[in-house]
């Protein structure tokens, strides 16, 4: 029997909605993997027949619950996720049959520990660099790692057609969803970044996949012709801005909306939140788990030393995109960006020779007026 | 045609106006609590003055940028205050140190544009609200407590939060340490906080106060000393941010 929280009665209408909807897939049988990270191998959760579902959430409400355990000078989205999970707030973490995390930054690996007492969670062991050849030996055995994980859990057997099948659907949903990003480079912009941000990262919580890439496939057709149409050689005299830095749940109102209330286009994200996973494809000629191992080590996140493919991307970006300035957004505690912004800041000013700025803000509400002051001024000088 | 520009600050509300291309009148007066209020005083001084918005473009700049209803435009405090600083020391390169009562900011200027800037606003430490607070613990006045500072010895002021230095500075006071050492103490302290968030953002050109601390002749002094240059200022630096919005209303 699955069972709803204790405490199901108390909550809002839309949340106990969330719960029933995932309830139903679970009693047709459908297994859930919860992940926390652009580094979790989709491709083997999806062979295992299990579905894999984000739990990266941005929620200020629940972080005073989340102090109670955890420190509070911690990455908001780190106290926001654990929040969610421990308060069953969160139905996809609720149902999760397993999560699986990796030892990114610090905060995240050591709260995996503390999640352990509630779920199933399997650690998969990140290497701290992407360079050597032992590194790629080191995720690949990890890798092979997850994959008896998940057999024994699932009952199962990944086989290497399954595996291949999984890679193929998931290169396909890269490309939709990059070609939907790429609606950035158009100049003017036919979509506000609010919205392709939001559109794009609500795929991550729709478990008719096909569908759902169906329609963002079908918006971008759209909006294509959209462009072509009514936009196509208009001049605009609001300045481009490329997102880097931590992910932007939690404060895509107020640091994405905000910008474009101001009167600039948030075009493209260098982010977690936006291409930097899809940009590079699973290799389909190649074995299966070196495919996979190779694309997922590629990725260019900052808590990888040294860094250097995230240099090469904000090159392209810069370039591809038209970028006027680069606002790089830092969640509070964040180690890994906030001491990278330095090289970040020194390339994107001085290389590309682009303004620049970085923001350290959380969740909460409480520098709404001095953040809108920066960006604003910062929209100023452009 | 006049062009008014009006800096809502956190402490203080500075107007000037330009007529034409004459600097004709600066005023500076509390916030006090109510920033719509202290926009309909300022509206009060400027008919005084004869000065008829009716043939006026008005920029409101500053943190109570919003609550000026008759303005024509609003733009921040940094660009207002760099076009203000560029005004007043006609320098194309600089890096204006601007000291206001709730933050900090660090403005860099290229042929007379800003081109970056740094702010510091998530505490009071290292602003003008710190001073004032710690000049209130002494029980002097704040040119008082600069001029204080001068004579006395550098004294270590360990914390940087507002409510824990000022219960440092009472039991120093209890201690029966110098109040001239303490004094120095406390503007060292800000001084402190100001130079690394100059080393930070770099310094390039001449260096220009601006904010209420500008006549301020030794806190000037010490601040140079520390960052082994020299200060610029002018008794109008207090008024940058208004006289740069007044400009900037000329493109209205
Ligand atoms: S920013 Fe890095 S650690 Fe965070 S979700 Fe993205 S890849 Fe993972
Ligand atoms: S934003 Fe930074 S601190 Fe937060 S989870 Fe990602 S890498 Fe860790």
């Amino acid at each position: 029997m699955i069972e709803l929280p204790k405490r199901f009665d108390e909550y809002e209408e839309s949340r106990r909605e969330g719960f029933i909807k995932i309830k139903e897939l679970k009693d047709k049988g459908v297994n859930i993997v919860g992940t926390f990270c652009t580094y979790a191998p989709t491709e083997l959760i999806y062979a295992a027949g299990a579905v894999p579902v984000s739990l990266c959430s941005g929620n200020q409400d629940i972080i005073a619950q989340a102090e109670v355990d955890l420190p509070e000078n911690l990455c908001p989205l780190i106290k926001s996720s654990y929040g969610n999970a421990v308060t069953e707030r969160c139905p996809f973490f609720y149902f999760s049959d397993l999560v699986v995390g990796e030892t990114t930054c610090d905060g995240k690996k050591k709260m995996y520990e503390l999640l352990k007492n509630i779920k199933d969670v399997h650690v998969m062991n990140l290497p701290q660099s992407q360079l050597n050849e032992h590194d790629f030996e080191y995720w690949k055995a990890e890798l092979i790692k997850l994959r008896r994980v998940l057999e024994e859990k699932f009952n199962v057997e990944i086989t290497d057609e399954k595996l291949r099948e999984s890679i193929k659907t998931r290169n396909r949903e890269r490309k939709i969803l990059l070609e939907f990003y790429e609606l950035g480079k158009l100049n003017p912009a036919p979509i506000s970044g609010f919205d392709l941000n939001s559109a794009a990262e609500a795929v991550a919580f729709r478990f008719d996949r096909e569908k759902a890439y169906e329609e963002i496939a079908m918006r971008t057709l759209e909006l294509k012709e959209k462009y072509e149409r009514e936009l196509k050689g208009k001049k605009t005299n609001r300045p481009r801005i490329l997102i880097t830095g931590c992910p932007t749940v939690g404060v895509r109102k107020k640091v994405i909306d905000q910008i474009e209330e101001l009167g600039a286009d948030v075009v493209g994200f260098e982010s977690c939140s936006g291409p930097k996973e899809m940009m590079e494809l699973v290799d389909e000629t190649m074995e299966p788990i070196d495919a996979i191992a190779k694309k997922y080590l590629n990725i260019h996140c900052s808590v990888m030393t040294p860094n250097p493919n995230r240099f090469k991307v904000l090159d392209e970006m810069i370039d591809d995109y038209q970028v006027d300035g680069v606002v790089e957004v830092i969640l509070q505690a964040c180690h890994t960006f906030n001491i990278e912004s330095y090289n970040v800041k020194n390339y994107v000013a001085n290389v590309k020779n682009k303004p620049y700025i970085s923001i350290e803000t959380d969740y909460s509400e409480f520098d709404l007026g001095q953040l809108k002051t920066r960006l604003n001024a910062f929209i100023e000088i452009l | 045609m006049y062009y008014v520009g009006i800096d809502i600050g956190s402490t203080a509300s500075k107007v000037s106006v330009f007529d034409d291309q004459e600097l004709i009148f600066n005023i500076v007066m509390p916030t006090g609590w109510n920033s719509v209020d202290t926009s309909n005083k300022i509206k009060e001084e400027l008919d005084k003055n004869k000065i008829d918005l009716e043939n006026a473009k008005v920029v409101a700049t500053g943190y109570g940028r919003i609550s000026v209803p008759y303005a024509d435009k609003t733009i921040t405090e940094i660009t207002c205050h760099g076009k203000g600083a560029y005004y007043l020391a006609g320098k194309d390169m600089m890096t204006v140190v601007d000291i206001g009562g709730q933050d900090t900011k660090i403005i860099n200027i290229e042929n007379g544009r800003v081109t970056n800037f740094l702010m510091n606003d998530k505490c009071a430490a290292g602003t003008g609200r710190f001073l004032e607070l710690m000049a209130n613990t002494l029980g002097v006045t704040l040119e008082e407590m600069s001029y204080m500072a001068l004579k006395g010895e550098d004294l270590n002021i360990t914390s940087m939060c507002t409510v824990f230095a000022e219960s440092e500075v009472i039991s120093l006071i209890g201690s029966g340490a110098k109040r001239e050492d303490i004094a120095r103490g406390v503007i060292n302290s800000i001084i402190g906080r100001i130079t690394t968030l100059l080393n930070k953002q770099g310094i390039r050109g001449d260096v220009y106060l601006t904010g209420g601390l500008c006549e301020l002749a030794s806190f000037i002094q010490l601040l140079s000393e520390k960052i082994d240059r020299k200060v610029n200022t002018s008794s109008l630096a207090r008024y940058a941010g208004s006289i740069g919005g007044a400009l900037l209303a000329k493109n209205i």
